[in-house]
């Protein structure tokens, strides 16, 4: 029978909870790293055993770590406990290190951004708020860092090099840091076009490579942002969060900081599905495994008030491709709910039917095993979750 | 031998329990001391200084001997009790909350 793994990384350690097909029993391990930040997990499609994770920290700085045995243990790649360089050797202990590329002919800086007051300033590395594995090799993984760059490793994680077409293509002094950080948060590989890489940065807007993470382009055309001064600018939106159903690739669902749009062409054009939600600003959103056309996205009440309205925590499905939303409530709070389910918190297994995970920053995790009809939680007292990936096994 | 006390995030990440003890040749300075520390438990390079500027982290504070040496140059000697043994070199995350 299959199995599901769920990885969780929250604001204190990382859980791996896992599950035979049936999604009604779980085992939960952790916490892993205790005590620090954990932005994200990941396995790699390739090798399900292999899993990266993002472990931070405001005093310590970033932490890649790497597990090859399905969560089970985990090392710093290429820092074995103990082990020193040997003369000649890369140096260990670089698989926390992320340096942004400068320019080729000058030597200084590739771009600066702009900061909160209007005026430039330079880029600076922070943390990695994504990690997603190559489909097809477990040692290809590629990294979504705040202030926000696209870097990839080829080696399993030992090291990682900057991805610089993506800051240097022009826009870059006109991204600016949305409330969290100016983090690139989004990265979809395409399964059907290894050469086409989506990403998505707030607040810059979603930027699309066709040749492999050379050059790129923003494509935002159809988002309209109240909040900034030209709504329709080439960049300078806040987009939340992108995701694709992998049969699909070329149809995209976003929701940015209000509305939730779809492209139904690589991203060169964007239309609004809000619908009738009761508020399209959200963070999460994600497709059904099998159903390009049934999306999940949690709304929220507002940009300044980060919870459900009405203290309802209701997820919102709609099986039409947006626009017609229906409310998902059995098992779920519905009333006094006042947590917020990040960006990075949604992820769907591809059973049949197909499960749909969700975490909260109240420490809750909530699994649905028939698409949305019913939720139970899986954890409910774990701390404020970051981020939640689901591994579909054998 | 130097003696060095790292914080319980750094202590976890090193796989180390108690004080690390440390062999310094040479002047022993904060620079000398975080070499060899980075040299023997290469997963802390990153976490105690900057990759590129060596410079330390900003909610990370340097103690000896009842001192706060956060603001020493990196090559300035540390104090003897420190380079004998006698007291321990302490590597402390600011409280800042958390």
């Amino acid at each position: 029978m299959s199995k599901v793994r769920v990885l969780v990384g929250t604001r204190k350690g990382a859980f791996v909870l896992t599950s035979d097909g049936k999604r009604e029993k779980w085992d939960v391990s952790g916490p892993h790293f205790a005590g620090w930040e954990l932005y994200h997990l990941k396995g790699s499609p390739a090798d399900p055993n292999r899993l990266y994770a993002s472990q931070t920290s405001g005093w310590f700085g970033q932490i890649i770590q790497r597990s090859d045995d399905g969560g089970k243990t985990w090392t710093q790649p290429g820092t074995p406990p103990g082990e020193r360089s040997k003369p000649g050797e890369q140096p260990k202990g670089e698989s926390n290190k992320f340096v942004y590329d400068t320019s080729s002919e000058t030597g200084k800086p590739l771009t600066t951004h702009q900061f909160y007051d209007g005026t430039q300033h330079p880029w600076e590395f922070k943390r990695v708020w994504h990690l997603e594995p190559s489909l097809t090799d477990p040692d290809t993984v590629y990294a979504g860092v705040e202030d926000a760059a696209l870097f990839r490793s080829k080696d399993g994680g030992k090291s990682w090099q900057e991805l610089s077409g993506l800051r240097g293509h022009g826009t870059g002094p006109k991204w600016q840091p949305g409330a969290g950080g100016m983090c690139l948060h989004t990265i979809i590989l395409d399964p059907k076009n290894p050469s086409r890489i989506y990403i998505a940065i707030s607040a810059a807007g979603a930027f699309r490579t066709d040749d492999g993470g050379k050059t790129w382009r923003p494509i935002n055309k159809g988002l309209h942002s109240q909040y900034i001064p030209e709504p329709t600018a080439e960049v300078g939106h806040c987009v939340h969060h992108v995701a694709m159903n992998a049969s699909r690739p070329g149809v995209l669902f976003m929701q940015k900081h209000w509305d939730v749009m779809r492209s139904d062409n690589a991203g060169d054009s964007w239309q609004e599905v809000s619908g009738n939600l009761p508020t399209d600003f959200g963070f999460a959103i994600d497709v059904h495994a099998h159903e390009p056309e049934t999306v999940y996205v949690v709304p929220i009440k507002s940009d300044g008030e980060h919870f459900p309205p009405d203290g309802k925590l209701r997820v919102y499905r709609s099986r039409a491709g947006g626009n017609e939303w229906e409310a998902l409530t059995k098992g779920l709070p519905q009333r006094d709910c006042y947590v917020n389910v990040l960006r990075d918190a949604m992820a769907v297994d591809s059973l049949d039917k197909c499960g749909v995970y969700f975490g909260t920053t109240g420490g809750q995790v909530y699994a649905s095993a028939d698409a949305g009809d019913s939720w139970a939680p899986i954890v409910r007292d774990l701390p404020a979750v970051l981020s939640v990936e689901v591994q579909t096994l054998p | 031998m130097i003696r060095v006390i790292l914080p319980p995030h750094l202590r976890g990440l090193a796989h180390v329990a108690g004080e690390v003890e440390l062999d310094i040749k040479g002047p022993v300075t904060q620079r000398s001391v975080l070499d060899a520390l980075e040299d023997r438990y290469p997963m802390l390079r990153g976490t105690i200084r900057d990759h590129i500027t060596q410079q330390r982290r900003p909610f990370l504070r340097f103690f000896a001997c009842g001192e706060d040496l956060s603001h020493e140059v990196p090559d300035a000697p540390l104090p003897d009790a420190v380079a004998s043994g006698a007291e321990p070199l302490l590597i402390l995350g600011a409280i800042a909350g958390g």
